[in-house]
C-alpha cells in the first residue's frame, strides 16, 4: 500500500470532515470522538479502496438501524456528483454498485501516489467544497420543506377549558397507571430482603453488630402506555376530543406511543410530543389526510404487530384502543391481530364511545370477534366516563 | 485490508463464516480499542460472534447475560457479607486491632468478582459479552457507560481500579427497547443481517459437514423462502442448522420426496402454534418446490 504524505491527504480529510457535516445535517449523531476516529483510519490508510472505506465509515459513523439503512444513499449522495438523484431513480443498481462506478476515479485520485495533485486539476471533477455548499449542488438529500395546506382543521374545535380538563384528567390517568412492580430492588424500611450492603455500613458504629437491619423491595414502576386512536368518519365526533386527552397522556411524565388509524396506521407520538400546539395540530391535520374514511383496524394492527410491537410493547405495557368497531376488514383477521397483541402486552383495554348510547349492544361482527381478547371493555364518550375508567387502571 | 482478510480466515478456522460488514466491524473495534454493538432479528448469530472472537484470539470469553433488574451489585461486584460477618465473629476473641480486621475483610479475598470487574482485571484482554442490554434497564446502561468509557471500576472501600487491558466488548441488542444515544455513540454499530444463501451454505456445511451438498442447497433454499412468509417468529440460524441435522437423521435425500414427513420435521423452524397452523402440506410442498 501507498505511504500518503500529509500533504496529499489534506483535501480529502477537508472532504471526510465535509461529510461528516453532511451526515449531521441529515440527522446523525456524531460527535467529535467519531471526527478523530476517521482521521486515525486516514493515517493508517485503511481507507484507501471504496467499498471498504464505505463499510468502515459505516460502522463508525451510524448509531441505530435507520442510519444504518440510509448510509448508503448519503454516502453516495455526498461522494458522487450525481448526488441528487434520489434512490428511486437508481433502483436498477444496487447503491454498492452504483457508488463503485461512479466515485472511484474521485476516491482513488486521492490516494495515488504517481499524479500529485495540483491544485484546481482535480476540481472540475470534485463536488465544490464548503464553501459553495448553499448551490447545493453536493447533493445533501435534504428534506423538502413542509407543504402546508390545511384539510382539516382542527384548531377550530380547541376550546382552552376543554384542552385543560382533557389535559388534567389525562394526567390524572397517567398516575393512576403509573405504579407498576419492577424487579430492581431499592432501600426501604418495610422491604421482604436483607439489605447486607447498607446494613453493614449502617452498623459500623455497632462495631460490626448488625443492630439496625436495612431491608429493601421492589419500587414501583411506570407502566408504558400504546395509544390507538380511530380517527375514521363514524368517530368523527369523538376524535378530536380523544386526541386531547392523548396528547395530555404524552406530554405528561409516562411513556406513551400514540397511533391513530383509519385505513392506514400512522405513529404520531411525536407529533403530540411538539411543545408548539399549533404546529402540531396543523401536522396532525396533514398526517390524517384521509379521514373519514373507512376503517380498517385489523390490517393496521397487523401493521403495528410486525413494525412496531417489539420496540413499542413490554410486558409493562398497557394498551388502549379508542374505537367504536365498526370495521370493514375481516373480523377473524382483527380477532387474530388482537390476540398477538394482548400476548404482548400487560392489559388491553377498549374504549367505545357507543356503549355509553342507551340500547347499544356490541353486536357488530367486529366487535363480537374482538371481545375475548380485550381485558377492560368500557365506554368513553365523555370526560365523565373517562374519568370513570381510573379506578380499573389504577387496580392493574 | 489484509489485516482484515487475515481475521476473516482465522474465522473460518473456528467455523465462524462472517460477511465482509462483520469481519471489518469487528477489526474496526480491536483497532480503535472500541465496543462493537451488534443488532438484529433474533437468530442471525450475533452471540455466536463474540464466541468466535474468543477463540480466534485465544482468550476468555466473560459473558454477562442482561436482563430486567439487573444492577451493579450482579453485573460489577459484590463484597461477600456473610464471609465478612463470619469473619468479625471469628476475631471476637483474639485481640487484633480493628484496623487490621478493616483492612483484612476489604481485601480482595472477600470480593466476589462479576463480569464487568472479572473482565478488567484480566491480565490478557478477554472478549466481554454483554448479551441482550435492551432487556436491562436504564439505571445499568448508565453504569455501563463509566466502564465502556474509561474502563475502570471505582469501589469505595478498595480505591479506583485500573483495566490491566482493555477487553474487547461486543454488546447484542433485539431491539425491544431503544438503547441511549450516551451508550450508542461510544460504540461501533453493525446491523447484522440473515445471511445470504451461499453464505448459510457455508455455515450449514461447517457445521454439519456429513450432509450431501444437495440436501443442504434445498434446505438452505426452503428456508429463506420461508423468512419470506408471513410469520410471528422468523427462523435463524440455529434453526437452520436443527432442521438440517434433524433431516439428515431422518435420512431424506431431497425435501420433495415425503412431504408428511418434511411438515413433522418443521417443528424444528416454526416455533409458534400460529406459525405451525400457518404453514401447511401444501404451503411447505410449495416452499418444497421452490427450493427443488
Amino acid at each position: 500500500m501507498t505511504r500518503i504524505s500529509i500533504e496529499l491527504q489534506a483535501p480529502l480529510i477537508k472532504r471526510l470532515l465535509g461529510f461528516v457535516d453532511h451526515l449531521r445535517l441529515n440527522g446523525f449523531q456524531i460527535g467529535s470522538k467519531e471526527t478523530r476516529d476517521v482521521a486515525k483510519l486516514l493515517a493508517t490508510s485503511r481507507l484507501s479502496s471504496l467499498p471498504n472505506a464505505r463499510i468502515q465509515l459505516k460502522i463508525l459513523l451510524s448509531g441505530n438501524h435507520s442510519e444504518w439503512m440510509r448510509f448508503d444513499d448519503l454516502f453516495e449522495a455526498y461522494w458522487s456528483a450525481h448526488g441528487r438523484e434520489r434512490p428511486s431513480n437508481q433502483t436498477k443498481s444496487t447503491p454498492q454498485n452504483a457508488s463503485v462506478n461512479i466515485v472511484h476515479g474521485l476516491w482513488e485520485s486521492h490516494f495515488s501516489a504517481d499524479q500529485p495533485e495540483q491544485d484546481g486539476s482535480d476540481d472540475r471533477h470534485l463536488p465544490p467544497l464548503d464553501g459553495d455548499r448553499s448551490e447545493g449542488s453536493q447533493g445533501k438529500l435534504f428534506a423538502s420543506p413542509q407543504h402546508y395546506s390545511i384539510r382539516t382543521d382542527f384548531r377550530k374545535f380547541v376550546d382552552p377549558a376543554e384542552i385543560a380538563e382533557a389535559e388534567q384528567l389525562a394526567y390524572r390517568l397517567a398516575k393512576a397507571m403509573r405504579n407498576r412492580l419492577s424487579r430492581r430492588y431499592r432501600k426501604s424500611t418495610r422491604g421482604s430482603r436483607l439489605d447486607f450492603r447498607k446494613t453493614l455500613r449502617a452498623n459500623q458504629c455497632h462495631g460490626g453488630e448488625p443492630l439496625t437491619l436495612i431491608k429493601k423491595r421492589k419500587p414501583d414502576r411506570p407502566v408504558r402506555i400504546v395509544v390507538f386512536l380511530d380517527v375514521s368518519g363514524s368517530m368523527n365526533t369523538y376524535s378530536r376530543f380523544f386526541l386531547q386527552f392523548v396528547k395530555g397522556l404524552v406530554c405528561a411524565w409516562i411513556q406513551t406511543d400514540v397511533y391513530l388509524f383509519h385505513t392506514k396506521l400512522i405513529r404520531v407520538t411525536d407529533t403530540l410530543r411538539d411543545s408548539n400546539a399549533v404546529k402540531a395540530m396543523t401536522q396532525l391535520s396533514l398526517i390524517t389526510d384521509g379521514f373519514g374514511g373507512g376503517t380498517k383496524l385489523g390490517q393496521c394492527l397487523d401493521q403495528f404487530n410486525r413494525l412496531y410491537a417489539k420496540h413499542a410493547l413490554t410486558s409493562r405495557s398497557v394498551i388502549l384502543i379508542f374505537s367504536d368497531g365498526y370495521d370493514t376488514g375481516t373480523a377473524d383477521h382483527l380477532a387474530n391481530q388482537l390476540a398477538r397483541l394482548q400476548r404482548r402486552a400487560a392489559r388491553l383495554v377498549w374504549l367505545n364511545p357507543m356503549l355509553g348510547w342507551r340500547d347499544y349492544q356490541p353486536i357488530t361482527a367486529a366487535m363480537a370477534a374482538a371481545m375475548p381478547h380485550i381485558d377492560h371493555f368500557a365506554c368513553a364518550n365523555s370526560i365523565a366516563t373517562l374519568a370513570a375508567i381510573e379506578p380499573e387502571l389504577a387496580r392493574l | 485490508m489484509s489485516t482484515s482478510n487475515t481475521l476473516k480466515t482465522r474465522l473460518r478456522n473456528v467455523n465462524y463464516i462472517p460477511d465482509d460488514t462483520l469481519v471489518m466491524a469487528l477489526q474496526l473495534s480491536i483497532d480503535l480499542q472500541r465496543p462493537l454493538l451488534l443488532e438484529g432479528e433474533a437468530g442471525v448469530g450475533k452471540t455466536e460472534i463474540a464466541r468466535a472472537l474468543a477463540s480466534v484470539l485465544d482468550t476468555r470469553l466473560i459473558r454477562l447475560q442482561c436482563y430486567e433488574g439487573l444492577d451493579a451489585n450482579q453485573a460489577i461486584y459484590e463484597w461477600n457479607y456473610q464471609r465478612q460477618l463470619l469473619a468479625i465473629k471469628a476475631r471476637e476473641r483474639e485481640t487484633v486491632s480493628a484496623d487490621v480486621i478493616e483492612d483484612q475483610i476489604f481485601s480482595e479475598t472477600y470480593l466476589m468478582k462479576r463480569p464487568l470487574l472479572e473482565a478488567i482485571s484480566q491480565p490478557v484482554s478477554p472478549v466481554l459479552l454483554i448479551d441482550e442490554i435492551d432487556r436491562s434497564d436504564e439505571e445499568f446502561e448508565a453504569y455501563l457507560l463509566e466502564i465502556l468509557s474509561d474502563y475502570q471500576i471505582s469501589i469505595p472501600e478498595l480505591g479506583t481500579i485500573q483495566a490491566q487491558s482493555i477487553p474487547h466488548v461486543v454488546l447484542t441488542s433485539n431491539g425491544t427497547r431503544e438503547l441511549s444515544d450516551a451508550l450508542r455513540r461510544r460504540c461501533l454499530y453493525t446491523y447484522v443481517e440473515f445471511p445470504s444463501p451461499e453464505r448459510e451454505m457455508e455455515i450449514v456445511l461447517a457445521r454439519l459437514p456429513n450432509i450431501e451438498d444437495q440436501l443442504v442447497g434445498q434446505i438452505v433454499r426452503f428456508v429463506q423462502e420461508l423468512r419470506k412468509e408471513d410469520l410471528e417468529k422468523v427462523p435463524g440460524i440455529a434453526e437452520t442448522l436443527d432442521w438440517a441435522a434433524a433431516l439428515a437423521g431422518l435420512k431424506l435425500t431431497s425435501l420433495a420426496d415425503d412431504v408428511p414427513t418434511l411438515c413433522t420435521s418443521l417443528i424444528c423452524l416454526l416455533k409458534t402454534a400460529a406459525d405451525q397452523k400457518s404453514i401447511s402440506q401444501e404451503v411447505a410442498s410449495r416452499l418444497a418446490g421452490k427450493a427443488a
